[in-house]
């Protein structure tokens, strides 16, 4: 008897008790290997172990280096606060004029609430296209797979992709003046906050997605039968009785969508032009610099910021489900 | 006007090239209790959903009293449906589902809340109001269903296999309520069921169908004496089907009585013999025909049987109901 073949499944009863009584003396000799697999504790503790030496120990680092000391050739360890005073240098004075902090955060935090809007509205109609208007198992699983393609190819040349479109000289660029109805290009296509928007849009919209859709499949497809017997118009049912019922896959898709947007440098800086200001590029640029205490001090402020927008995002989703 | 006549003619729906139901015509006088009894894929749930506006008929018409309402949405039928699964918003309280309806129509929350907690009494599950569907059982969830669709004050209730999910018990108390609110409400209910217990039990109408077609519409006791066709007789049960000089009849099994076996009109041989309370089920070989008979338990105490017996079996000539219509 291998300890494989006597390892219980979480619903079948301690082996003890299915081993015939001739075969018990040998089930009590065995050896440990059996109590592992017992324990949830053992089947967690590998995916534990990971995130304590990669997330939390970083993280812990982080925090303890943005209390120490720079200058511009050194890191020394310490216990200051002016790592984050610098932070928030005169934008408390300076009011109701902002600061540079407050203005990159407020900028960001424009981003972050736009996309998140987008994604959450195309997000939620993707997933009820997905799950209650195809009848058919195999075409959802096909129209699925479809909206993995943006993540065939990296996240860099899915944004350069958008260059030859949106460019000066770009093919919509080309299209409308060939048509004649602009005379000159448009420049707000390209390295402007229209292309930022629509690369997160197009990057994140699958994130949002993707909780939906498992939320939504849930759903016991009667019940919009049921809202629609008592009168529903569609609108009515998506806000009153699918939304709430996918409460929780909206939360985690928000939760995907407003950590990436709020850290994210690169799309910002690729489709921005290097032109839009974002906390995770002034971050960029302090480690770039080496000044990587202030670039800490940054990085939990941000994760302050992010943790408080998720709360609320949590709250908010809880009244609206008390109305 | 609360209650409505409600009539299908020429009823069809098609899906692709599949026929699900064809050729439906059938008249439900207001205020009766109409069971569709069928086995399962014989079109009663489609044709159910039809008449609630949840399937489109392919063809024919539906008509509600006097307004012709095929292509209308359910909610302008008159009609309410009680769905199978029961289909309670989870994330509502009790008297949020049952007020729905009017939620939705813009009643004010006082008012439409009294409405939820008048059908709620409707049903005896005032004090669960503020439950969430989770915290109740099967059966106090389908009072619930049952309220939520009478809220609207429907001509006509639709009732998909409403006592499938319930346990024997609860399903002949749920059967005997039923039927006292249908007469208190005094409006048309269509209820789907396969099982010919209930529809015997319960309805003024039976609608009994196969292959998306209606084999048969009558009174439980027409469709139980006078079995239409071969199909009715086997789909009811407790009937033999009989040959006789190229003719076939239905017989009832409980018409059938045990007698030595030159006084029978056949000779059979007992094959089994199975006790069933009141009666016992005595199944004959009889050769070319098998019956099956329904002895009287004093019947058989009196002349008692075992496997392998010969004995005769009796019936009266005009027990003997010749089909009306030969297999569809």
């Amino acid at each position: 008897m291998t300890s494989i073949e006597r390892a219980p499944g979480p619903l079948t009863p301690p082996s003890e008790e299915v081993v015939a009584p001739g075969h018990e003396a040998a089930a009590t000799h065995g050896i440990a290997p059996r109590s592992i697999l017992n324990s949830p504790y053992a089947l967690i503790a590998p995916l534990a172990i990971v995130m304590l030496i990669f997330f939390v120990g970083p993280l812990i680092l982080t925090l303890i280096v943005s209390f120490w000391n720079y200058t511009q050739y050194s890191i020394e360890p310490a216990f200051t606060t002016v790592n984050y005073y610098d932070v928030f240098y005169g934008c408390v004075a300076r009011l109701p004029d902002l600061c540079v902090t407050f203005a990159t955060y407020l900028s960001t935090l424009k981003f972050c609430l736009i996309v998140w809007a987008i994604t959450l509205i195309l997000g939620f109609v993707l997933a009820w296209f997905i799950v209650f208007e195809i009848k058919t198992v195999s075409t959802q699983i096909v129209l699925f797979l479809i909206c993995t393609i943006p993540f065939w190819t990296s996240n860099v040349i899915r944004m350069i992709a958008w260059i030859p479109l949106l460019g000066r000289n770009g093919l919509i660029n080309d299209t409308l003046m060939g048509l004649g109805l602009t005379s000159e290009p448009i420049e707000w296509l390209l390295y402007s906050d229209f292309s930022v928007i629509l690369a997160f849009v197009h990057l994140y919209t699958m994130f949002m997605m993707v909780p939906i859709v498992n939320s939504m499949l849930r759903i016991d497809k009667e019940i919009i039968e049921a809202a629609r017997d008592a009168g529903a118009g569609t609108l009515t049912i998506a806000l009153l009785v699918i939304a709430p019922l996918c409460r929780p896959g909206i939360v985690i898709g928000s939760i995907f969508v407003v950590t990436i947007v709020m850290g994210d440098f690169l799309t910002i800086g690729v489709m921005g032009g290097q032109q839009i200001a974002s906390v995770g590029k002034v971050i960029q640029t302090q480690l770039n610099f080496l000044q990587i205490p202030i670039a800490a001090a940054n990085a939990v402020v941000l994760l302050g910021a992010v943790l408080v927008i998720i709360w609320g995002m949590t709250r908010l989703v809880d009244v609206r489900r008390e109305l | 006007m609360r209650g409505a006549n409600l009539e299908l003619v020429d009823v069809s729906k098609r899906y692709g090239d599949t026929v699900a139901v064809t050729g439906i015509d059938l008249k439900i006088p207001a205020g009766s209790y109409c069971c569709l009894l069928g086995p399962s894929g014989c079109g009663k749930t489609t044709t159910l959903r039809m008449i609630a506006g949840h399937e489109t008929a392919s063809g024919g018409d539906i008509i509600l009293g006097d307004r012709n309402v095929t292509l209308l949405p359910p909610a302008q039928r008159g009609t309410a449906m009680m769905f199978q699964s029961y289909a309670l918003f989870p994330h509502m309280s009790v008297v949020d589902n049952v007020a729905f309806a009017l939620r939705v129509r813009n009643v004010p929350k006082a008012k439409r809340r009294e409405e939820a907690m008048e059908r709620l009494a409707l049903v005896e599950m005032t004090q669960y109001a503020n439950r969430k569907p989770a915290e109740l059982s099967g059966g106090q969830q389908q009072r619930v269903a049952l309220a939520r669709a009478l809220v609207t004050d429907p001509q006509i209730l639709l009732l998909d296999e409403p006592l499938s999910a319930l346990d024997p018990t609860l399903r002949l108390r749920m059967r005997t309520e039923l039927k006292r609110l249908q007469k208190d409400l005094n409006i048309t209910f269509i209820h789907v069921t396969h099982s010919q217990d209930e529809a015997l039990a319960l309805s003024d109408m039976v609608v009994l169908m196969n292959a998306g077609r209606i084999e048969q519409i009558g009174t439980p006791r027409e469709v139980f004496d006078e079995p239409a066709t071969p199909f009715v007789a086997r789909f009811i049960g407790a009937h033999n089907i009989l040959a006789v000089g190229g003719r076939e009849y239905s017989l009832r099994s409980d018409r059938i009585s045990l007698t030595a076996p030159e006084d029978g009109r056949i000779k059979a041989t007992v094959a089994s013999v199975e006790y069933q309370g009141h009666f016992v089920l005595v199944r004959l070989d009889g050769g070319e025909t098998d019956l099956s008979a329904i002895v009287p338990e004093a019947a058989i105490v009196a002349r008692p049987v075992a496997p392998g017996d010969v004995v005769g079996a009796q019936w009266r000539d005009e027990d003997a109901t010749p089909f009306s219509r030969t297999a569809a």
